[in-house]
């Protein structure tokens, strides 16, 4: 069984989430911050029309914070109905992983990113790591 | 609307959607044949022979109702499993099908059942009910159609109903009023939204499309966006109407509330509707039934009396309860009116005394129209008795409440007598509502106008002084009672980035409180388009939802109602409608010329200021020294910006116009024109003017249809302009408030002319 994923990566480390989850991938738009929210939640962005929560999965998943320099991305992924734009540093290929590629995250990881990753599959020199998005978005 | 439109419309909706239903009969049945153990498939048929029955036989279709009566015993067997489906089963139902839909075209055609014959198709069902002439006999006869068609159906078979002598209109008729069923159709409420949000993204793309064709020099362009300005509007509107539905679907189930509910009261109501074909959105349809109904409720059980008490009163016997809606500034207004007895206001007090809401003092200095809005209050039931129709607890204040939260308003009008009004004022849609675009810590919010009340701004100076604190909790004496004071900044737990000492406060109203919102600056007014938030957000209980500003940023919208629980402790929160209400600004009775200045801000100015509104080419102004004048009726007139004057000198929309909206205003032999950006409107009510806007130039503020809108100090704007106007006139002494008691009738030629 193969499964196709939208690569993006994340203070150097590739990160990916299934492809039909994905709505789309645009630039970064500029964000109305929401005070009293969660860290992870890095503001309001107005998407044609739609206002969507932006997620910031560096917080989320404990990195430290990016450059203010850097261009961000925003991967619009669709949750239970609800579209969720989520922060990335630069969006990498679609890639076709197989089954056989997977493996669970080590033992040793027990930072509470743990909850937040489903594992990596081992690709050609790198990892993908594949992001729980379900749990991503509630957490 | 006579009685047989309202027949009319019950037998439209009944032919939409008998014919959806009679489609579905046809599948169901064939695959019955396939399937004949099916007993959902059976349910799903009786079920849908079974409204039809109900239906016809409540709008009095005898032939109809004498056919699926028939056909339901049939069903009602089958489904039981006292018989088994057979091809002739199958075949004498398909045969009832057909004779159903031949009785609905002839009812949609000239409204009675017209000549179809239904007693073969009757005699067939009941001889295989009986097991008569069984399943060989439809096998047997392949084409199983011997009873007579419609045009045989003269010949006198015993008919259960008789034969009505209609002249059938002619073919061409029926070409003409198209077939109900085709003229309707049904839509997924989610596909209009859908619709609506994408509309909506049109509207965006048009704006950011038309700015551009503007800047640049190309006429195809700038035609092309005009056309797409206009069409995308027209859109928007029509998938806007869309989601609108006449608040008859409400009223429609009235009629019998109140039947039953006046048999069981032993009293004689008459129920009358106006205005039934008012539209609004069906989401505050929704949420307008239950308080509607309850009020319904209320002016039968409580506000109307009985037969005898009307008829010693030299009433009629019977009660007349008049539901009424209409259209008034953007909102819808719904009324509930009685001819009772009125409420007395000294019960009403005493009651509120009784149950220690208001004390003695306050209820006695209280005007008469506030005693009776007491009824609104938590805890409230003047019900002598506990009736098995309302007064069990669920009182006016919870349909205020639940009015409240669609961002409408209650209001209760009674004389003594003579019967009581309940007023609902809702908003058109909950998609889209006027706000107050303010500012804290650099970031945009919206406050919902219904929950705004006043806005107070104080400068250094005054704000130094004028917030005291009780104990470390910071308040404003507001005319004279305390106002809690809650600094959004801190709230919000960011830093405020005002510094210069000046205090804006917007005085908010929720949950029949008062406090006022700290916030560093007011933007602007604009209706907003409410876009939900986020479950997780929502969680927040600070934030309604958000909005898209006109740059396109995102603002979220306060919840006032949550800020107030959050923010106050229950005991030192002032309750909105305590203490007397004499210190506030008696309601007058003013004309007031409504104006747009830019930046969203409107301004009033007394109409009896005003003598003339007019239209001066740009190129008409000069300048003399350092003063902008015009030349008028052969007069110099010193020019007033207001704009200028009041600090919304930032953008100028109207600057490629070729004329500018002039106010002449004259004291004396001396005239001044003063320069808006539009007219906006002429008001004319019982308006309040809060006096407590310290602004320069502001007498203070008012609410012309639920908006603020500043009153011009026109004496100081005038000074402004030319500190000698009022020198050697006899004016001069004249304060501006006097300006309010003028009375308009000179102005109506002149609001006729400016029309």
């Amino acid at each position: 069984m193969s499964t196709r994923f939208v690569t993006f990566t994340l203070d150097g480390r590739l990160y990916g989430v299934r492809v039909e989850s994905v709505q789309e991938v645009l630039r970064g738009l500029p964000r109305t911050r929401i005070p009293l929210a969660p860290a992870t939640m890095a503001g309001l962005i107005n998407l044609r029309g739609q206002v969507l929560s932006a997620l910031d999965l560096r917080e989320q998943l404990g990195l430290p914070p990016r450059n203010a320099e850097v261009d961000q991305m925003l991967v619009v992924i669709r949750v239970a109905g609800e579209s969720i734009a989520l922060l990335v540093d630069s969006i990498g290929a679609v890639v076709d992983v197989e089954d056989d590629q997977f493996e669970s995250p080590p033992d040793t990881l027990t930072d509470p990113s743990r909850d937040l990753l489903l594992g990596a599959y081992k690709l050609q020199g790198r990892l993908l790591l594949a992001l729980d998005v379900d749990r991503a978005v509630a957490a | 609307m006579s009685e047989f439109d309202e027949m009319d419309e019950i037998v439209s909706e009944f032919l939409v959607e008998s014919h959806e239903n009679l489609d579905q009969l046809d599948r169901d049945l064939v695959e019955l044949e396939r399937n004949p153990a099916s007993r959902d498939l059976l349910g799903s048929i009786f079920r849908t022979i079974h409204t039809i029955k109900g239906t016809s036989g409540f709008l009095a279709f005898s032939r109809l109702e004498a056919v699926t009566h028939v056909g339901e015993n049939l069903l009602a067997r089958l489904r039981d499993g006292k018989m088994t489906m057979t091809p002739g089963t199958t075949d004498v139902l398909l045969a009832m099908v057909d004779r159903v839909r031949d009785l609905l075209a002839a009812i949609e055609r000239d409204g009675t059942e017209g000549d179809v014959d239904v007693s073969s198709v009757v005699a067939r069902i009941t001889d295989v009910l009986e097991g008569r002439a069984e399943a060989p006999a439809a096998v047997a006869d392949p084409e199983p159609e011997p009873e007579p068609e419609p045009a045989l159906a003269a010949t006198p078979v015993a008919q259960p109903a008789p034969v009505r002598e209609t002249a059938l209109p002619a073919g061409d008729e029926d070409a003409g009023r198209r077939n109900v069923a085709e003229s309707s159709i049904r839509v997924d409420v989610d596909l209009l939204d859908s619709l609506m949000r994408q509309v909506g993204e049109l509207v965006l793309t048009r704006n950011q499309i038309v700015r551009q064709a503007s800047s640049q020099h190309d006429v195809e362009l700038a035609r092309a966006a005009q056309r797409l300005n206009l069409i995308a509007t027209e859109l928007q509107e029509g998938v806007m109407k869309t989601r609108m539905q006449p608040i008859d679907h409400l009223w429609a189930k009235l009629p019998r509330v109140v039947r039953d509910l006046g048999a069981a009261c032993g009293k004689q109501v008459e129920l009358a509707m106006v205005g039934r074909e008012t539209e609004l959105d069906r989401s505050l349809l929704e949420s307008v039934k239950d308080p509607l109904t309850h009020l319904v409720r209320n002016a039968v059980d409580h506000g109307l009396e009985s037969a005898a008490e009307r008829v010693a009163a030299g009433k009629p016997a019977a009660g007349l309860l008049t539901l009424r809606a209409y259209h008034e500034g953007g909102q819808v207004v719904v009324e509930v009116c009685d001819d009772g007895a009125g409420i007395d206001p000294e019960r009403i007090a005493a009651k509120a005394v009784d149950r220690g809401l208001r004390t003695q003092a306050q209820v006695a200095q209280m005007a008469t129209a506030d005693i009776l809005q007491l009824i609104f209050t938590a805890g409230f039931s003047t019900a002598a008795a506990v009736t098995n129709v309302s007064g069990r607890g669920v009182g006016m204040d919870v349909v205020k409440t639940n009015i409240e939260s669609i961002g409408g308003t209650i209001e209760i009008e009674s004389v003594l007598g003579r019967g009581t009004t309940c007023r609902l004022r809702i908003p058109l849609t909950l998609a889209i509502v006027p706000a107050l675009i303010v500012e804290s810590a650099g970031d945009t919010y919206a406050i919902g106008q219904v929950n705004l009340l006043e806005l107070v701004a104080l400068d250094a100076d005054r704000a130094a002084t004028a917030v005291e604190d009780v104990n470390g909790a910071p308040v404003y004496r507001l005319r004279g009672s305390l106002l809690p004071l809650v600094h959004l900044a801190q709230v919000l737990g960011v830093e405020s980035d005002r510094s210069d000492g000046h205090v804006l406060i917007a005085v908010l109203q929720a949950e029949g409180k008062r406090f006022g919102l700290v916030i560093d600056r007011v933007l602007s007014t604009e209706d907003i388009v409410v876009k939900p938030l986020g479950a997780r957000l929502k969680a927040l209980g600070t934030y309604s939802g958000a909005t898209l500003l006109g740059d396109g940023r995102v603002a979220l919208i306060l919840d006032v109602q949550a800020l107030a629980r959050k923010a106050l402790n229950a005991e030192t929160l002032e309750r909105g409608n305590e203490g007397p209400d004499d210190v506030r600004a008696a309601a007058e009775h003013v004309r007031l010329l409504v104006a747009g200045i830019g930046g969203g801000r409107r301004i009033a100015i007394a109409l009896s200021s005003v003598t003339r509104l007019e239209n001066i080419p740009r190129a008409a102004v000069e300048v003399v020294g350092t003063r902008e004048v015009v030349q008028y009726r052969g007069d110099i007139l010193p020019l007033l910006r207001l704009d200028r004057h009041l600090g919304v000198a930032s953008y100028d929309p109207g600057a490629d116009e070729e004329n500018l909206v002039v106010i002449i205003y004259t004291a004396g032999s001396r005239s001044l024109a003063i320069v808006v950006d539009e007219i906006v409107d002429i008001v004319d009510e019982e308006t309040e003017i809060q006096h407590d806007i310290a602004d320069r130039g502001l007498l203070g503020s008012v609410l012309v249809r639920d908006r603020v809108v500043e009153v011009l100090d026109v004496r100081d704007a005038v000074l402004a302009a030319d500190p000698h106007f009022y020198a050697g006139t006899d004016l001069s002494e004249a304060t501006p408030v006097g300006a309010w008691s003028g009375t308009g009738s000179a102005f109506d030629a002149l609001v006729k002319e400016a029309v």
